[in-house]
Order: structure tokens, then C-alpha cells, then sequence
């Protein structure tokens, strides 16, 4: 019983992880119908420059509260930026070119930034992977009977950030002009220009905003497993991936909950059954799911005219 | 359409093999000419081929070989080549894929045309990599890869290290003997030769030394979190864990275990050895231990003569891989003066006879099934260093 208790614990901490970088990929699906393949690999030049970051504070300055805020800022802002070039350089000028066009450029980003960063030259870290610094000191939080359940502050901490920019998503996508700007180019973007609404600023603001995101998320993991390589972003972008389109790709809610079940589903699997499963039973899962609800958990299959 | 995503990934990753500069500054053998027995087109230079993890999960494994391969060739250039012929090496990184490492030695053989090929560290690269050099005749020596089935591959190859089993019998009885526990706990990694190799002997020797093995879990490399599987094991109450996995996950499996709540010591392989361990790991590795091909505290001139020259080439001290890389490399340039020829069946004769070898890893004698016959060591990690705690023979 303890076991499961530890186990869901452990899931939800990943699974959250999971839902804030799904939550890229759908957001830029829903107004670009791109799915954005660099979007782990933004996030692992984000943890980057919180490991950069970290390192100038030195270690007082990173475990206190303000540092912790600085870590998260350059990081989240750096990578709002490197999205906005992003957008601006490699997909805008193939905006009107063929869906798959833009799809492949996407690739190419996210194996430039993977294999860049395993460059050893300048700023560039270099292919072994690198412990994270302790940005929060880790504290039990709550212990229950012989250590059988131990809840981690950094848990705690993390879930709270990760729900705090679910919620702030949320509102700014439902209930400000920018969100109802943003769906409206979702919905068709050559019509919302009709309307006067500025498409590209509105596509470049969705790609800085996801971008930030990510790099909340990848800081989030690298805390959470103390460690950072160029290879991650591969690895927790596919996860993310998945989750989003189990989901249901462009569904914001969809992607925060698809994130948690592959989180739990994962988490269980290696538990109970064998690490070796984990990867066939989290795709198998997203089959199953396709099979039954072709649109995703949340997702509605619309008609397409042809 | 996430299919046809992936196939284009795959179809990019195998454009990703970039040829590596090769250490000599010396005159290098032109490509794409048609030589007569496979031998290099310049008459004064042997070639010979590396392949090696330079990028991805284990790079400092195949960087440390490369180095260590690299002095040991400028050393015996130095000293006047081999036959009157100066040494060259060309490298290609395999970033760590078995897949990546058959293409790469596929390239070696069909346009290099090297007369021997080194490499790699990991079982599974080494694997795809006997395949290419078996088929095609060229003799290849494994610094490191420990795994049997390696030289199984053909009479073509063969390697400088000892094999699996005894590093999983070395552990079995420190373990058993030294450590004297009685429960112990198997963390493997699925997706290793090695890591399989090593957890079963492991497995087989501590129950048959009457130790109990209380919990058999597993990982995917690459994976970053550890803590279901370290719950589990947990759960089975050891008294040590052995993770024969590599130092890139170790580190992390290390502070996820205390975070757990288990500090029992972790016990594990040379996969472990990298100055990487340390910083991954940080206090949580402290108290583990390894077995491994070498100590950079053996107090044998040799051996101290090759950790100062290192240090002057590379501003590192060299670990086992290093040392393994020079080894293999030097028994390679032996063999090399000794052959008739450097026609492959000829180079292959020439390895096979390698006897009483003086390396700094221990002394290299091959056996009829082309492995190295030696003596490990068991090192205790302390405060980011190791420490030479015993020697195991065979």
C-alpha cells in the first residue's frame, strides 16, 4: 500500500513534467498545425542555461529563493527568445510552403541543437551529461512510517510551479485579448487576418510562450533526476509527444492530462512489471487510445473537406 | 504520420558520421584509391582505424581510448614506425550506437582500407563492429568490451581486457568474502550486453557462494529516473546493490538510492570508470566500489610512465580506458612489426601469438579464444577518487 502511494507520488511528479512540455506542442498544433519537433530540444537548451545560470550564482546565491527565481527567469526568457528565432528564421519563411516542408525543417532543428550541444567547443557543454546543480536543496517534506513514503520539498515545489503556469495558461489563452487572438488564428489564420488580427506576432508570441514553458518543464526534470545532457530533449520530447496526442493535440486541458496518465502509466509499469516494458506499454497505450478515440482523449475528429 | 517522422529521423542520424581529425600530423593515406591485399595507397604510412563513442551517452569512454590509442602510436612513431613505415590512425565516431558503429567500420574497411581496426568500449558497439571486420578479413582488437560473445564473432577478433564472467565472479566474491554480505539486491541495464553479461554471472556466482539474491530489477539506458525500480528493491531489504551498468547512469542511480532511503553500498563494474562518476553521483556514490582493469596507484614504473605522459598530453589521468587503449594499441603495433605481411590472415597470426605482453592494464597473454588472461582490481570510491582496495586473479 505504502509502495503504491510512493509510486503514484513519483508518477505525478513525472507526469507533470510531461503535461507543461505537451502543452508546447499543442499549443503551437493548434495555430500553426505544425508539430513543433524541436520543442524538446528548446527545452534542453533552456536547462542549459539554467545550469549555466546556476554556476554565476554560485551555491548560496542558487538554493535561496531569489536565486532559484533568476535560474528560472534567464532560462524561460532565453528560450522565449531562441523560440522567437526560431519561428522567425527557420518556419515563417515556409509558412505557406507544404505542411511536411515545415515538419522536416523541425527535425533538422532539433538534431542541430541535439548534436550542436554535444560539441566541446565555446560555450557548447559537450556530449557527457552533467549533474544539475541543487537549485533547491532537497528536504523530506513528509515521511510517513519507516521511510516508507517520503515526499521531497523539490516535489512539492515542482508541482506547485508546474500547476501555477497551468493556470496562468490557461487564463491568458481563455480570458485576455492575446488568448482570444490566438485562438481565433487557431481556428483559421488566413480569416483572423481578414479580421486585423496580427497572425504573425500572434504565431511568434504562441512559439515564445511555449518555448517558455519548456524551459520551465526541462528545469523542473533536471532537478527532479540532478542531471543534464544535449541527448534529453530527444528523449522527454517524444514522451511529450505521446502525451499530447493522447490528449488530444491542440486540446490544452487534453495535453495537462495526458501528461499525467503517461506520467502514471510509466511509473507503474517500471514498478510492477519491468523497465524494459515501459516504453512499449506508453506507446502501446497511445494505440490503444488512437484506436478507440481517433481525435485523442479530448480531441474531436473534424470533418475534413477534400 | 509520426512514422514517417521517425523514419527521417533515422534517415538523419545516419548522416551524422562526421570523420574525426586523426591525432597524427603526419602524411595520411589518400582516399577512394584501389590498393593491391587492402594496404594503404601511401607506401610509408600504415594506417590503422579506430571506432569510438566520441559523442553520446559514454563519450568520455571512446575520448579516453582514442587518447590513449593515440599516444601509444605517436610513441612507437616516434620511435621509428613500424617496418620502416610510419603509423597513422584515422578515428570515426559511432555516438554510441551499435548501428552507427557497423557503419562506421563498414567505412573503415571498404575506403580506408586499414590493415587492423580498434575499438570499441561498449559490448554492443564492438558487437556490430566484429560482424564487419570478421566478414572482411581485417583483424580487430577491443580495448575494453568485456562481453564474451565479442570474440566469439571469429578468429579475426580479439580483445586486450578480460571477459564479463570474471568481472561478475571478481564482484560475487569481494562481495561474499570481503564485504561479507549475505542479501544482495541486482539493478541491470536491459539494453547492455555488458550490463546482462555481468548481472547474471553476478547472480550465479553470489548464490552459489550461498549469498542471497533478494531483488533482480532493470533500466533502459538513457533512462534518468530510477526511483520504481529503487522502491522495489528497496522493499527486499539488501544489504548492497550491484548496478553493473555505465558511470552516465550509475551517478544518478546513486543519489536516487539514498533518496529512497537505501544506503547500502552500490557495487558495480569498470563501466564505472569515469571522472564523470564523481560529479554525477557527488556524495552518494561515496562508499561503492568497482572492479576494474587498472589503479592509476600502481606503483609500477611502467605504469607511472604512462600516467605522466598522459598527463602531459591530455592534462588528465588516465583511466582504465586510457589504459586499455594504449595497451590494445601497442600490442596492435607489436604484432604489427612481427607479421610477415600486412595482409589480414597474416596481422591475425601475429596478434594470436601475443604472449607475456607487459601492458599497463596487467600483462597481456591471448588465449586460444583470443581473450586476455588477467588479473582486476577492486576499487572503493572516497570523496571523488578511487581508492585501490584488492587484487582478484582469475
Amino acid at each position: 500500500m505504502a509502495q503504491l502511494l510512493q509510486h503514484l507520488i513519483n508518477g505525478l511528479a513525472a507526469g507533470t513534467i510531461y503535461a507543461l512540455v505537451a502543452l508546447g506542442y499543442t499549443m503551437v498544433y493548434g495555430v500553426l498545425k505544425l508539430i513543433n519537433f524541436a520543442h524538446g530540444d528548446v527545452m534542453m537548451v533552456g536547462v542549459y542555461m539554467g545550469y549555466a545560470t546556476a554556476f554565476a550564482l554560485g551555491r548560496e546565491m542558487r538554493s535561496s529563493l531569489v536565486g532559484v527565481a533568476i535560474v528560472f527567469a534567464v532560462a524561460m526568457l532565453g528560450c522565449a527568445l531562441l523560440g522567437f528565432i526560431i519561428e522567425r528564421f527557420a518556419y515563417r519563411p515556409l509558412r505557406e510552403k507544404p505542411r511536411l516542408t515545415a515538419l522536416i525543417t523541425a527535425i533538422g532543428i532539433s538534431f542541430a541543437l541535439s548534436y550542436g550541444f554535444q560539441l566541446d567547443i565555446g560555450f557548447l557543454p559537450g556530449a557527457a551529461p552533467r549533474a544539475f546543480p541543487e537549485v533547491i536543496a532537497p528536504v523530506e517534506w513528509l515521511v510517513i512510517g519507516d521511510r516508507d513514503v517520503v515526499v521531497w520539498n523539490w516535489q512539492v515545489i515542482s508541482f506547485g510551479i508546474a500547476v501555477a503556469l497551468m493556470v496562468g495558461l490557461q487564463y491568458l489563452v481563455f480570458r485576455t485579448r492575446f488568448g482570444r487572438a490566438m485562438r481565433a488564428v487557431s481556428w483559421d489564420h488566413r480569416v483572423a487576418a481578414l479580421m486585423g488580427i496580427p497572425t504573425d506576432r500572434v504565431i511568434a508570441l504562441t512559439f515564445m510562450l511555449s518555448s517558455a514553458l519548456a524551459a520551465g518543464a526541462g528545469l523542473l526534470y533536471a532537478i527532479k533526476d540532478t542531471s543534464v545532457s544535449p541527448l534529453m530533449g530527444l528523449y522527454v520530447g517524444l514522451k511529450a509527444f505521446v502525451a499530447a496526442v493522447i490528449g488530444g493535440i491542440g486540446h490544452v486541458p487534453g495535453a495537462v492530462v495526458g501528461g499525467l496518465v503517461l506520467g502514471l502509466v510509466e511509473e507503474f509499469v517500471v514498478g510492477y512489471a519491468a523497465s524494459t516494458w515501459r516504453d512499449a506499454v506508453a506507446f502501446g497505450f497511445l494505440i490503444l487510445v488512437l484506436l478507440v478515440k481517433p481525435g485523442g482523449l479530448f480531441g474531436r475528429v473534424a470533418a475534413e473537406k477534400v | 504520420m509520426l512514422l514517417a517522422a521517425l523514419a527521417v529521423l533515422a534517415a538523419a542520424c545516419e548522416k551524422k558520421t562526421q570523420p574525426a581529425p586523426s591525432g597524427e600530423g603526419g602524411p595520411q593515406a589518400a582516399q577512394g584509391h584501389e590498393a593491391a591485399g587492402g594496404a594503404p595507397v601511401d607506401a610509408n604510412t600504415i594506417l590503422l582505424g579506430q571506432v569510438g563513442s566520441l559523442t553520446g551517452g559514454q563519450a568520455t569512454f571512446g575520448v579516453s581510448t582514442r587518447n590513449g590509442i593515440e599516444l601509444a602510436i605517436n610513441e612507437a612513431n616516434a620511435a621509428g614506425g613500424v617496418k620502416g613505415k610510419k603509423l597513422a590512425l584515422r578515428v570515426y565516431d559511432n555516438q554510441s550506437k551499435p548501428e552507427e558503429a557497423a557503419q562506421a567500420a563498414t567505412r573503415l574497411i571498404t575506403q580506408d582500407k586499414v590493415v587492423l581496426i580498434l575499438g570499441d568500449v561498449a559490448s554492443s558497439n564492438s558487437l556490430a563492429m566484429a560482424e564487419k571486420a570478421q566478414a572482411a578479413g581485417v583483424p580487430m582488437i577491443t580495448p575494453s568490451s568485456t562481453n564474451p560473445t565479442v570474440t566469439e564473432k571469429g578468429d579475426y577478433i580479439f580483445r586486450v581486457c578480460f571477459i564479463d564472467p570474471f568481472q561478475g565472479f571478481v564482484m560475487a566474491k569481494f562481495a561474499r568474502e570481503n564485504l561479507k554480505l549475505d542479501k544482495v539486491a541486482v539493478l541491470q541495464d536491459n539494453k547492455s550486453a555488458y550490463s546482462i553479461g555481468l548481472a547474471d554471472v553476478f547472480r550465479r556466482k553470489f548464490t552459489e557462494m550461498g549469498g542471497k539474491v533478494t531483488a533482480v530489477e532493470s533500466y533502459s539506458q538513457g533512462d534518468t529516473d530510477y526511483r520504481a525500480q529503487l522502491t522495489a528493491i528497496r522493499k527486499s531489504q539488501p544489504e548492497g546493490i550491484y548496478v553493473p551498468g555505465y558511470y552516465s547512469e550509475v551517478g544518478i542511480i546513486a543519489r536516487q538510492a539514498r533518496e529512497v532511503g537505501l544506503k547500502v553500498p552500490l557495487m558495480g563494474g569498470d563501466g564505472w570508470d569515469s571522472e564523470k562518476l564523481f560529479e554525477l553521483g557527488g556524495s552518494a556514490i561515496n562508499g561503492s566500489y568497482f572492479s576494474n582493469h587498472y589503479s592509476p596507484d600502481n606503483p609500477d614504473p611502467r605504469v607511472q610512465k604512462f600516467i605522466a605522459d598522459y598527463k602531459a598530453a591530455y592534462r588528465a589521468v588516465p583511466d582504465a580506458l586510457a589504459a586499455l587503449g594504449y595497451d590494445a594499441a601497442r600490442v596492435a603495433v607489436a604484432a604489427l612489426e612481427r607479421a610477415t605481411d600486412l595482409s589480414g590472415p597474416a596481422v591475425r597470426d601475429a596478434i594470436a601469438q601475443t604472449k607475456d605482453f607487459p601492458g599497463v592494464a596487467g600483462t597481456v597473454t591471448l588465449d586460444a579464444n583470443r581473450n586476455a588472461v588477467k588479473s582486476a582490481v577492486v576499487l572503493k570510491v572516497e570523496d571523488g577518487k578511487t581508492q585501490y582496495v584488492t587484487t582478484v586473479t582469475p
